[in-house]
């Protein structure tokens, strides 16, 4: 089963490595992998996705934990969440085709972010099913180029901490 | 004042109280050997071969239980002590592994003696370091000895590029370490260990399986405590011995693969198994989906990944096994009464029959070849007053010395578990020796093995290590040569080794003391005479080629299921003669 796993780690040189080689090394799957800084500079922030049944998940989670470098490991399955993916796609547009690629970008809620007289790049953002139906349909009109930026996720706020939010304020 | 890197680099080891490191020198490390040719605190072990220098801080290391130090230079230096560091992890042993680094504005440029010191140690070091500022120099060091021997202990490596070592920097010696990804967890969760003292207290057929943690984590006392407080016989694993006495009347030896036959049908039939501070290694599970198929399992380990690993388990206590144990034994001492012994009264029963039908066992001939089991069982008798210290290589002399050399006090028993790494023992024997000057340290070595860092007794006669070398020469890699003629129908593919040296000739070539008996009525006296010889010693002793170690449970086998004796055609091979004969010989080198 599909797991998504965000993992905190220090920002140091030689940690995408640490991360990666015990993925290859224990023989895990990565399908995919988003790395960037948060609010602290000193710390990263990776979105892992990987699949295995429930004992792989445990020793994935257990193993990540192990690794120095790493200050904290959350799997979002244990709990609701959202995630989204970006994609950037170069297509290719003869004239015929520019008020139909257009329109397509349209339908996703997509927008176009440069334009030359023979390619528009769309951006589109979304859950995987999404970015593979766009992907879908512009196919036939000549993909040039197309970048992912895997995805990244955060878990829902539990509905709980809502309703005690107004208690809290009540009070004060 | 400042210091320059190489100053700072002593100047911690003192602080961390090292007094030997084994080294080997190069062209980015020589500020740091000039450094420590001028200081006297710190002994340097010019070691012959860098796997040599880290196998022989391996040996300091589980010898004395503090971490080992060793210190190679860049490129060929690093790649050399790789197998050690790769052996260390395997067997959690706390190592501090310096290496040299080409200067860092030459760093990715492909030079001299270059490699990628950090890349090469990743996936065999607990962690790593590459220092590129002198300032971190000493923060580093502090880190590396406190990651290599808190937790679960393992190999550090620190990478030190030329300038860093010359460079100067104020020196501050940190006096507490504080990583915010590590956190190892000592005291285990008290509403786990409660159930697990219920389910001892209730278990009819229980047995302690008993790893390399409790060694390291210095949890003897507490075991033993464990098993006479509940009377539960103690299996032990190849690492965990000497965790528990081997003579101790509740002792059933080793178990696993070579394991005795009353450790292995016990953990087989157990209604609860007790593993503390081992990790279901697949020598010891056999078939995993047939391992103890009856019993509940309580796993006590200070790695969190180790439970849940392989087998499932139902009370896991993630902790350090001292205090584990510690805290069980105080909740035992309150609950346990007279009535488990009447509960177990059957199970020892059994246990007792199983000891008593199949024990360890061989036949010598008077005026026969000599068996290697009979040359450990007198070694143990002559030596054992004496408390020694024994390591081994990797093979069937290694199985034969931990079923016959009955190891009383942990730290004692030096062995490659985890890696199984032919030349471990001499060595680890001669790092421990440098850590005991005046205790006895044996190596039980094979002739393939023992070979395999024989250049070491150069370090050995030099640096006055008197270890004692003895060889169980069969002329073969044994343990292949068993395997091929248990599965592969005896084609002995280059697992003969036809010209092995002269091993006396090669021991005084050195400068060491070489000593062969010739026959079984000698072997008594040669090993006299080695113990008592000053320095070290190679005892070379002709063995029957064609001896098997058994009990032996086939690969992928289940515990239950051991071999206990040669089969039929093997056995004529076995009563054929003392040495490989011409016709085996021309269907060896032919075949």
């Amino acid at each position: 089963m599909e797991h998504i796993i965000l993992v905190t780690v220090e920002n140091k040189f030689g940690v995408l490595s640490r991360i990666a080689g015990l993925f290859s090394g224990r023989g895990f799957n990565i399908e995919s992998l988003s790395v960037a800084p948060t609010l602290d500079s000193s710390m990263s922030q990776m979105t892992i996705v990987t699949s295995g049944d429930e004992r792989i998940i445990e020793q994935i989670v257990k193993q990540l934990n192990k690794l120095i470098d790493v200050i904290k490991v959350v799997d979002l399955n244990e709990s609701d969440f959202v995630s989204r993916e970006t994609a950037l796609i170069k297509v290719h547009t003869r004239q015929e085709d520019r008020a139909e690629a257009l329109r397509i970008a349209d339908i996703f809620r997509a927008n176009v972010i440069d334009s030359t007289p023979s390619t528009y790049t769309i951006e589109v953002t979304g859950d995987p099913k999404k970015i593979e139906a766009i992907i879908n349909l512009l196919q036939p009109l000549g993909i040039k180029e197309l970048t992912r930026t895997g995805r990244v996720a955060v878990a829902r706020e539990p509905l709980r901490s809502m309703s005690v939010q107004p208690k809290k304020v009540a009070r004060e | 004042m400042k210091l320059t890197g190489a100053e700072i680099f002593i100047e911690c080891l003192r602080r961390e109280g090292v007094k030997t490191i084994f080294a080997l020198p190069g062209g980015v490390v020589l500020k740091i050997f000039d450094m420590l040719h001028q200081q006297k605190d710190i002994e340097v072990v010019l070691t012959r071969h860098e796997q040599g220098a880290g196998h022989m801080a391996e040996g300091y290391a589980k010898a004395t239980g503090k971490a080992g130090v060793c210190l190679v230079t860049s490129g060929p230096g690093m790649t050399n002590v790789i197998t050690a560091l790769a052996d260390a992890y395997m067997d959690s042993v706390p190592l501090v592994c310096f290496s040299g680094q080409v200067p860092t504005s030459l760093i990715g440029n492909d030079a001299f003696q270059e490699a990628d010191n950090v890349g090469l140690s990743r996936p065999c070091t607990k962690y790593n370091f590459l220092v590129k500022d002198v300032n971190e120099l000493a923060s580093t060091i502090k880190e590396a000895f406190y990651i290599a021997t808190t937790g679960r202990p393992g190999p550090v490596l620190v990478d030190i590029p030329k300038d860093v070592s010359m460079d100067k920097a104020e020196f501050n010696y940190p006096n507490s370490v504080s990583i915010r990804g590590y956190n190892p967890t000592y005291e285990g969760n008290k509403w786990q260990i409660k159930q697990a003292a219920e389910a001892i207290v209730k278990a009819k057929k229980p047995i302690l399986y008993v790893g390399g943690g409790v060694v390291f984590s210095g949890a003897s006392q507490e075991l033993i405590e464990l098993a006479e407080l509940t009377q539960i016989p103690v299996d032990m694993t190849l690492m965990g011995l000497g965790a528990f006495p081997g003579e101790h009347p509740l002792s059933m030896g080793m178990m696993g693969m070579h394991g005795t036959y009353q450790a292995n049908m016990a953990v087989h039939y157990a209604d609860l198994v007790v593993a503390i501070g081992a990790r279901f290694d697949d020598r010891v599970t056999g078939k995993v989906s047939e391992f103890c198929p009856y019993a509940k399992i309580i796993h006590i380990d200070i790695d969190p990944t180790s439970i849940r690993k392989n087998i499932h388990v139902d009370i896991p206590i993630v902790g350090d096994c001292k205090a584990v144990l510690r805290e069980l034994n105080q909740i035992l001492k309150a609950t346990v009464n007279g009535e488990q012994k009447e509960l177990r009264k059957a199970w020892w029963e059994q246990i007792r029959e199983w000891e008593q039908g199949h024990p360890l066992t061989y036949h010598q001939e008077q005026d026969g070849p000599i068996k290697p089991q009979h040359v450990i069982k007198r070694l143990y008798e002559l030596t054992k007053d004496r408390d020694p210290i024994v390591s081994t290589d990797v093979g069937q002399h290694q199985m034969w010395a931990a079923q016959y050399f009955k190891m009383a006090k942990p730290n004692r028993w030096l062995t490659s578990g985890g890696l199984g790494t032919m030349g471990f023992g001499f060595p680890a024997a001669m790092g421990a020796q440098a850590a005991f000057r005046n205790r006895l340290v044996l190596c039980i070595a094979g002739d393939g093995s023992v070979q395999m860092n024989m250049q070491e007794m150069a370090t050995a006669v030099v640096h006055k290590l008197p270890v004692k070398i003895i060889v169980l020469n069969n002329r073969f890699h044994g343990m292949v040569r068993q395997w091929q003629d248990l599965s592969y129908e005896g084609r002995y593919a280059s697992s003969y080794l036809d010209t092995t040296p002269d091993f006396v000739k090669l021991a005084e070539a050195y400068g060491a003391v070489g000593l062969r008996p010739g026959k079984v009525g000698d072997i008594d006296g040669i090993l006299k005479e080695a113990i008592a010889t000053k320095g070290p010693v190679i005892v070379d002793v002709p063995t029957h080629p064609y001896e098997n170690v058994y009990p032996m449970i086939p690969a992928g086998g289940c515990n239950h299921q051991m071999i206990l004796e040669d089969p039929p055609e093997l056995k004529q091979k076995q009563s054929s003669g003392d040495t490989v004969t011409p016709q085996d010989k021309d269907t060896i080198l032919t075949a």
